[in-house]
């Protein structure tokens, strides 16, 4: 290596008293690839918060020199400068706006009385074309993809004339040929002489992509090796500091009767021309875990909340449960029913943030410590959080603490415990493992297994192919709306999975 | 020790210092009578009215939704109680209580415009301070209905006899020891630790001295003020729906996430509507304690105490955004703004330097909120 583009030296960064950075130290060159690997809470954020200035220069100890020059940044303004974007997971751009107004906003060009509309309209247009992405400069934000999203984002970084690009979580919303476009573009601005930090669960990809593989552990930098002499079981032993036998912890469990049958259920959105799910009929066995596969946009969570009472369109679907036919018109009535969900947008539908993790834990369940005027009885309440959290080793320092200060992991786990304390008889995940590390997916699926054991029956939505065929004993694909096939873990793989996944054809239920 | 103060409790100290501030400052500029008992029984006669709309304001805010109605409210309840025993001679309970359901009647009204009909609520009260104003002055042909009964002037205007106001505060006060014994034992039992417990003794002598010294200064006056009772026992109770009842926390988890608490199968829309049900009978208790002290239904009644009840929520720590908010606190809002406009009163300071000082108070209390928020 000549003279790197970035060398951050012996960076240490402590949080009143706590430190979460250790002494990481890494370079990278012009037009390489270097993924950072961690489990979540290990120090990979913040980071990434002190190479981009969120934690400005001198909060932080060891030095950072990019380009030669030591970096005294003091916020993200002045590293964008330098030529350091970062892309975050939750996109920052304005869905009201177009293309060019978000690749533009804060940098328009022409005078502060006339806009100079041609020359944006003629540099969006290149950019476009350098990530691949085929929509008018006028399009408005909120109608295109995550995946479409993420590229305007680049595009964005690219007018910046980025120099060294973040990605932070980039695919973790994205479907598998949208990860393919993203991973694609990357390679090229790595051509181009534009160098990538990479953050991400998923290994493949990360081996796939990167020149250089850093796996940072509590804070501390555990190793920086080539990403040709690594497997995904050598960056995984690195980041949990233990070798795990297996990534899907599959056992053995009894399949009884049908528990769950739906027919016909069809979603719509009012004045949408296609329906969201589309006459999908399925049963679901005591016991069994089925997992649901799809690319995004193919109904499969719409589906989830027609079973759940939260879709927001019109919708009407047979439910049969245990024989009796149930009508589930809201949230509170599948609750009753017995069927619980995890919902997909953990943030959003999941946590109350300001609440303490015991409160968001007994939300659904209020009502059974409740006097008759309404009174709640804490000690049976504090009992039941302190019993869950310890079942299901939601690690946090209290009960009492906001649930926001937990990991996403953590979070994904007491909002488990939430949707057991109601006794379901049937839990749905949506992407139950989406953005949280490896040790506690782990735990999530020995859960899973521990549940169906006791007679508890599992419906998975995932995007990640491999967990799907890992855990569930049967998977259903959709595809627009549609039931599409239908196999059996046994011998499933996902080539098998994409292809009817993707592919026009005949179904094959 | 500040490591194991919460960000509320830092909150209640600073509005505790704030208002010892206050009384310092106006106790020395007025020579000492701001702290005479028949200042004193003035001064927290005054917060009474503002003090019962920022209770039920709170919970509004607290749901991460505002009430700018309520000044009308107030003065057509209070409209609606003048005529009822001016023009029609009704028995003092029976006009209490056609009133406070009237009030019931309004808030759920506004309610269901925001719950059910997804108006936001900032429009349907806007909508509710025009027309319930107009609705006012249509009844009482824009006069004053008056005079009221003698039997109505007690709940605004009278005192509670001065064994009566004793027992009460004497049994507030070991009911108030007794919880935290009952608590701490409580607590044993379970073999839960909490930190904060050393202090929770010195924090019930606290108030034990506190509200000793008042009702020491009330009765070298004319004894405890009615509405300051009824005030008083709508602090407790209201305090108590928010902090243990079902209720209280789906308020709560509403204002924090309003998606993630309907997910969890609460039932979103009606508790917003008894929110504001439960704001309008609040509007309808001030209504009540106002007619009374003006002895008469005035048009004007109320005007723009809407705004002083969101200043009072605000000053004590009720976030806008929601989820954030504690009765208390809204009750020393109030007190606040009721110190500073009667220390002002007294030291003759013109009422337009009044109106902008208190402006600036508001403003510099939220700021404060922010910083300290940032700062962590």
């Amino acid at each position: 290596m000549t003279q790197p583009l970035l060398d951050m030296r012996g960076i240490v960064k402590s949080f009143s008293g706590v430190r979460a950075l250790n002494g990481v130290s890494i370079q990278l060159a012009r037009g390489e690839a270097l993924s950072i690997c961690g489990e979540n809470g290990s120090g990979k954020s913040t980071l990434m918060k002190v190479l981009s200035g969120v934690w400005p220069h001198g909060s932080y100890e060891g030095e950072i020199f990019f380009e030669g020059n030591l970096v005294k940044a003091a916020t993200i303004r002045d590293t964008e400068a330098l030529g350091i974007v970062i892309i975050h997971q939750e996109l920052a751009l304005v869905k009201e706006l177009s293309v060019l107004e978000n690749i533009f906003l804060g940098n328009e060009l022409g005078s502060f009385a006339r806009l100079n509309d041609e020359e944006m309209h003629r540099r969006t247009s290149e950019l476009l074309a350098r990530v691949k992405l085929d929509v008018l400069p006028d399009t408005p934000i909120r109608d295109l993809g995550v995946g479409q999203q993420q590229l305007v984002e680049i595009a964005k970084a690219l007018n910046k004339n980025v120099k060294l690009l973040i990605l932070d979580e980039p695919t973790s919303s994205l479907t598998t040929t949208e990860i393919d476009i993203l991973l694609n573009i990357v390679g090229e601005l790595k051509q181009q002489g534009i160098a990538c930090i990479y953050i991400s669960h998923k290994l493949d990809e990360v081996l796939a992509l990167s020149d250089w593989v850093t796996v940072i552990r509590d804070g501390d930098h555990i190793d920086t090796k080539s990403a040709a002499d690594l497997t995904q079981n050598d960056i995984i032993s690195m980041m949990v500091g233990r070798e795990l036998d297996e990534l899907f912890p599959r056992e053995e469990h009894d399949i009884g009767d049908v528990v769950l049958r739906v027919k016909h259920a069809t979603a719509k959105q009012a004045g949408a021309p296609r329906a969201q799910v589309d006459d999908v009929s399925f049963e679901l066995r005591q016991g069994e875990i089925l997992g649901i596969a799809g690319l995004i946009g193919s109904g499969r969570t719409e589906l989830m909340q027609c079973l759940y009472g939260s879709y927001d369109g019109e919708y009407q679907a047979e439910i049969e449960l245990e024989g009796q036919t149930v009508n589930i018109r809201s949230q509170r009535v599948a609750l009753e029913a017995g069927i619980a969900m995890v919902p997909e947008d953990r943030k959003r539908h999941g946590i109350v943030p300001i609440m303490s993790v015991g409160r968001n834990i007994t939300l659904s369940v209020l009502g059974q410590y409740s006097s008759w005027f309404g009174a709640v009885n804490e000690d049976k309440e504090s009992h039941d959080i302190n019993d869950y959290i310890a079942q299901l080793k939601v690690k946090t320092a209290s009960a009492d603490l906001s649930i926001k200060n937990l990991s996403g992991g953590n979070q994904q786990k007491a909002i488990i415990a939430k949707c057991l304390l109601t006794h379901p008889k049937i839990l749905i995940l949506d992407e139950p493992t989406r953005g949280i590390d490896v040790g506690a997916k782990y735990e999530i699926y020995k859960l899973m297994f521990a549940l169906v054991k006791q007679g508890m029956s599992i419906i998975m939505v995932s995007s990640e192919l491999s967990e799907v065929i890992g855990i569930s004993d049967r998977v259903l694909v959709m595809h627009e709306g549609r039931l599409k096939g239908q196999f059996d873990h046994q011998g499933l793989t996902q080539e098998m999975i994409m292809n009817c996944a993707i592919k026009e054809g005949v179904a094959n239920v | 020790m500040f490591k194991t103060i919460k960000t509320s409790q830092l909150q209640l100290f600073a509005m505790l210092a704030a208002m010892l501030l206050i009384v310092v400052f106006f106790s020395i500029a007025t020579d000492g009578a701001f702290i005479s008992p028949r200042n004193i029984s003035n001064l927290i006669r005054q917060t009474a009215i503002v003090g019962v709309l920022a209770i039920g304001m709170v919970f509004v805010i607290i749901s991460a939704e505002i009430d700018l109605s309520v000044g009308s409210m107030m003065g057509l309840l209070g409209g609606i109680a003048a005529i009822l025993d001016v023009w029609f001679n009704f028995p003092i309970l029976l006009t209490v209580l056609v009133t406070v359901i009237a009030g019931l009647a309004l808030g759920l009204f506004n309610g269901w415009w925001v719950a059910y009909q997804r108006v936001p609520s900032f429009i349907v009260t806007l909508a509710g301070m025009l027309a319930f104003r107009g609705i006012l002055v249509g009844l009482t042909d824009g006069a004053t209905v008056a005079p009221t009964s003698s039997s109505l002037a007690v709940i605004g205007q009278s005192y509670v006899p001065s064994g009566w106001g004793i027992s009460v505060v004497g049994l507030l006060c070991l009911g108030l020891i007794a919880k935290v014994y009952a608590r701490r034992k409580a607590r044993k039992q379970h073999g839960v630790e909490n930190k904060a417990a050393k202090f929770e003794y010195a924090k019930a002598l606290v108030a034990v001295v506190v509200l000793l010294v008042l009702l020491y200064a009330l009765e070298s006056y004319r004894g405890i003020p009615t509405p300051i009772l009824i005030m008083g026992g709508l602090i407790l109770i209201a305090t108590y729906v928010a902090k243990r009842t079902a209720f209280g926390r789906r308020v709560y988890a509403i204002g924090g996430n309003i998606e993630a608490t309907r997910m969890s199968g609460v039932n979103v829309e009606r508790t917003k509507m008894l929110v504001f049900g439960f704001n309008g009978m609040m509007v309808a208790v001030a209504a009540l304690i106002l007619t009374s002290r003006l002895g008469a239904g005035s048009p004007a009644a109320g005007n723009m105490a809407e705004l002083d009840a969101i200043a009072a929520c605000v000053i004590g720590g009720t976030s806008l955004a929601g989820g954030v908010g504690a009765v208390f606190g809204a009750i020393m809002g109030a007190l606040i703004m009721a110190s500073l406009d009667n220390g002002m009163s007294m030291l003759d300071v013109p009422t337009f330097w009044q109106l902008i000082v208190k402006g600036m108070i508001l403003l510099l209390a939220v700021w404060l909120d922010v910083k300290t928020k940032k700062a962590q």
